[in-house]
């Protein structure tokens, strides 16, 4: 081809398909997940609140104004703005703002912990369950179908108030409830990979069982589980929350934001609306972060999206 | 010559994309007269079938546009028609058939129902009526047992026979023209000659005009009169069948005859058949069309130094039969040459 | 279709006893002797032990799993600790004003939740659809008594324009239009979570329904777009639909005990709540088991909607 003419327009997209490509093949999943998830602002955004809940709750003894758990009476329920006290104050005139940024440490810690506690063992269990398949990976099934007859906030419920409440009990009931559900979502996808070409092709190169679990079978059950847990932690948020809600999760006077939602429901039908509707509303923010971030990562693995 | 039945004029279909803007149809012309097939041949992605989605306005996707040209059916120009118009015409005066034989019934409704469903829209009939028109489309796609098979879903008809469902329903309207998009890639090669078959009988029974998409010069040299050969976006070569097929005049009609594996009967060696199949080197390039110049000129034999640089010209040659290459222009020119100077 | 529904029936049953066996041991697990709690700070050892043997709490755990069976398909669900009356008496009503709420909470839900899903995905990455997405990212991120709440400061004691709570035996002389009134509160924010879930999976799977072939070839055909989305590529996506429908049930019968707490309804849920401050245990049993059974028979009707759907599979499991 003459160089003559092209000038600018010298593109061609057989070229810069080649470039493309070479750069997708120099880069791990992880770093080429990252790079497609940073162009979706909505996670973006996501990541910055949740990176900013946490840091707050890390440093909550030095930006908390007061202590969340010593009130003033003499100022119970002044709103939003009180001077002093930005977010006002709750029925024992505790300082709400205060009670915010500590509440982070329970609410946050009492969601994320038990699904990364449960992601190893779900994984465990799916793996065996979806590859071995057999007597035994169908009994293994079959257990679990018993524990989907429960509707999953039933199941914490009641396994919460078994284990009496107290942080690490309901870490533990968010926990065991989720397990199923995560070995169902790798179990799923270890059925749907093992039927691959891949797989297949391993096998007949002599690798052994161990070798295709880990490393074929592995990273592309793993993407499912991320995609899977991250939105899983939103869903944990509101129901460990809601354990608090009821009295069977973290015990008052934690500033849990459940604790605090509850606490504001025995004064909102005396009008002072404000010291439930804020923690719930932070609840609810955190909650859609994970989601957000959940969906991003979903469309960041998707071949189809990923040049659009 | 009277009015044809279809008449493109300068078709410009583009599709926005993250390289650019992809001409898919870049200037294509042709008729198809009333009661004439025209096939349109070429490799996947050189606009054939973007072709004939444009002419009935599907193109469906918001990143493509007909940006120019005229599409004269019947006298008036589709481009200018309303959507609403545009529905009426679909499936009325204009039908088409597409590729995928298995999915293009609905899996949820019974054969029956979707004819009828079809007729009562364009033709306005009672139920009874449209039951009736249902029952004469499957007959006269020989479909057998066509009373059963009102009743049927698509799953319980096997593939040749819900090409044939779709195929009635394409001509439950009796319409003017059939756009028929590889009809037949999906099926068995015996069930691609009876689809075939079914279409030129319908031509010729009923006079509806076919215009027969296809990558593939057998079904080409079995059905059509005339035939448009595509080439990233634009016309290579057109002309009656029996001219192109026996003397193409273009490096890649040449080329694709060429390629079109056939059986001869002479024997070689111990009485193996054995032929070396030609292959058009590289591949169908991106319509993208960055520069002027003949778009072949990566993969032709015969490429000269002006091939990368101008748009090459069209050239006659015989009964109708033209072809766009700057080779044939100069063969041509020095042929004139020499008639003009035995003449002088 | 006998045959599938013989086997679809079989293997709920296996569930249901799996179900049984598994509250069974959880309330084995729970800290604390039942007994005691029942009889009191201020029983003796001797009362106790009358008691014990009296419930059969003496016998090996097989043998009182049996017995406990045996009561259950009798009906017997055991005697209320703290109510000294027995369970099913209690349990029963409670579990009928539940199911009022969720089948209201359901219908708004399908009301709201499809033609939102519908509507989306026919106007694929427009405002609306974007706009509709958030809306019910953020709908299925709603904690429910944090929305009970704020919609009983804002529609009940703001605006007055329903009762927040009152709901006291459905059977009441106040009637349908009572009942109705009662319900639209509660109803719609138990609603709030399961139609957001809905809206998202009805969009993604009339996505896909619409790029289906069959769809391009009717719009080959002409027919208008209205009945392609309405008609066809909605009958295409029900089977997912139902299913998912179905799922959001259970989601509906777990949430609903915040929403009973909070608006006071006088449902299995609130039950639940006020037994598990009073440990009383073959209340709370009574109230789980009876909560998986109705969400287990839900699935196995959604699984033969679903299979019922579809003439496919209606051949096949023929």
């Amino acid at each position: 081809m003459t160089t003559t003419t092209l000038g600018h327009k010298a593109v061609s997209p057989v070229a810069a398909g080649d470039t493309v490509a070479a750069h997708i093949k120099s880069r791990s999943r992880p770093a080429l997940m990252w790079r497609a998830l940073r162009r979706d602002k909505a996670a973006v955004v996501s990541i910055g609140i949740l990176v900013f809940l946490t840091l707050v709750a890390v440093f909550a003894p030095l930006l908390a104004p007061y202590d969340p758990l010593d009130g003033d009476a003499s100022q119970r329920l002044e709103g939003i703005g009180t001077p002093g006290h930005l977010l006002g104050l709750d029925g024992q005139g505790r300082d709400i703002l205060s009670r915010l940024i500590y509440g982070g440490r329970y609410s946050l810690t009492v969601a994320v912990l038990p699904v990364l506690a449960a992601a190893p063992i779900a994984l465990l269990i799916g793996m065996f369950a979806g590859y071995f398949g057999g007597r035994s990976g169908n009994a293994v099934m079959r257990v679990l179908d018993v524990l989907f007859a429960f509707p999953v906030v039933l199941l914490a419920i009641a396994i919460a108030a078994v284990l009496g409440p107290g942080l690490s009990n309901v870490m533990l009931a968010i926990g065991i409830t989720m397990v199923p559900y995560m070995a169902r979502v790798v179990y799923t996808a270890t059925v749907q990979e093992s039927a691959k070409e891949y797989v297949e092709a391993a096998r007949a190169a002599g690798a052994t069982q161990a070798q295709i679990l880990r490393q074929q079978l592995m990273p592309n059950v793993l993407s499912p589980l991320v995609v899977y847990g991250t939105s899983l932690c939103g869903l944990m948020i509101v129901l460990a929350a809601g354990l608090s809600f009821l009295g069977v999760g973290v015990t008052p006077p934690a500033p849990d934001w459940g604790v605090m939602t509850s606490d504001g429901r025995s004064v909102l039908l005396e009008g002072y609306g404000h010291v439930a509707t804020i923690p719930g509303l932070v609840i609810l923010v955190a909650a859609l972060a994970f989601n957000l971030i959940g969906d991003g990562i979903r469309d960041a693995l998707d071949p189809h999206k990923q040049t659009s | 010559m009277t009015e044809p039945l279809l008449r493109v004029e300068n078709l410009q279909t583009h599709f926005a994309s993250e390289l650019g803007t992809i001409k898919a149809v870049d200037g294509v012309s042709f008729d198809i007269p009333r009661g004439g097939i025209l096939g349109m041949v070429g490799e996947s992605g050189s606009g054939k079938s973007v072709t004939g989605l444009s002419i009935l306005r599907l193109l469906g996707s918001r990143n493509a546009t007909i940006a120019g040209g005229r599409i004269m059916f019947r006298g008036e120009d589709l481009l200018t028609k309303s959507e609403a118009e545009m529905r009426a015409i679909r499936g009325g005066s204009i039908s088409m058939v597409f590729q995928n034989a298995m999915t293009s019934l609905d899996p949820f409704f019974r054969v029956g129902e979707q004819l009828v469903e079809v007729l009562r829209l364009h033709q306005g009939l009672s139920k009874k009526e449209a039951r009736e028109k249902a029952l004469n489309a499957l007959e006269l796609v020989r479909i057998p047992d066509p009373v059963a098979k009102l009743k049927s879903y698509p799953h319980q008809l096997s593939g040749g026979q819900r090409q044939r469902v779709v195929v009635a329903l394409a001509l439950a309207c009796e319409p003017d023209l059939l756009i028929a998009d590889e009809p037949t890639t999906a099926l068995d090669a015996t069930v691609q000659k009876q689809i075939i078959e079914l279409l030129q009988e319908i031509n010729q029974e009923l006079g509806t005009a076919i215009l027969m998409v296809t990558h593939d010069m057998g079904v080409v040299a079995h059905m059509c009169r005339t035939v448009a050969v595509m080439y990233a976006g634009r016309i290579v070569e057109h002309g009656d069948v029996a001219d192109v097929l026996r003397t193409p005049q273009h490096p890649y009609t040449r080329g694709l005859m060429a390629s079109v594996p056939r059986l001869r009967t002479e024997a070689v060696g111990e009485g193996h058949v054995r032929q070396r199949l030609y292959q058009i080197g590289g591949s169908a390039p991106l319509p993208l069309r960055l520069t002027d110049g003949c778009a072949f000129a990566p993969r032709c034999p015969e490429v000269g130094p002006e091939c990368w640089e101008v748009d090459p010209p069209t050239v006659a040659s015989g009964a109708g039969q033209e072809a766009v290459c700057h080779r044939r222009a100069e063969e041509k020119a020095a042929l004139t040459e020499v008639v003009q100077h035995v003449g002088a | 279709m006998a045959g599938y529904l013989a086997r679809r029936a079989g293997s709920m049953i296996l569930v249901l006893l799996g179900v049984s066996v598994l509250v069974f041991l959880i309330m084995q697990l729970v800290p604390g002797d039942p007994v005691r709690t029942m009889l009191g700070p201020t029983a003796t050892a001797e009362s106790i032990a009358a008691v014990r043997a009296d419930l059969g709490l003496d016998q090996p755990l097989v043998q009182q799993y049996v017995s406990y069976l045996g009561g259950l398909l009798q009906g017997d669900l055991n005697t209320s600790l703290t109510m000294a009356q027995p369970v099913a008496e209690i349990v029963f009503p409670k579990l009928g004003n539940t199911i009022i709420l969720a089948a209201g909470a359901l219908v708004i839900c399908l009301v709201i939740g499809v033609p939102l899903g519908v509507l989306a995905a026919t106007r694929q990455y427009s405002l609306f659809d974007r706009g509709a997405m958030f809306l019910s990212l953020a709908g299925a991120s709603v904690p429910v008594y944090w929305a009970a709440l704020v919609v009983i400061s804002v529609f009940a004691l703001k605006l007055g324009w329903l009762p927040t709570s009152g709901m006291y035996d459905v059977r009441e002389p106040g009637g349908l239009g009572d009942l109705l009134r009662h319900l639209v509160l509660p109803a719609a924010t138990a609603a709030v979570v399961p139609t957001a879930v809905i809206a998202r999976l009805t969009r993604s799977v009339m996505v896909e329904a619409l790029q289906q072939d069959h769809i391009r070839m009717l719009r080959a055909n002409g027919v208008p777009e209205r009945q392609i989305v309405w008609k066809h590529a909605l009958r295409n996506a029900l089977p997912p639909i139902v299913n998912i429908v179905g799922l959001q049930v259970g989601y509906l019968l777990g949430g609903v005990i915040f929403i009973e707490v909070v608006f006071s309804w006088p449902g299995l849920g609130g039950q639940l709540y006020t037994s598990i401050t009073s440990n009383d245990m073959p209340i709370i049993q009574a109230g789980v088991l009876f909560i998986a059974l109705v969400f287990v028979v839900v699935n196995l009707i959604a699984d033969i909607v679903v299979a019922l759907l579809d003439p496919r599979t209606r051949e096949a499991v023929g």
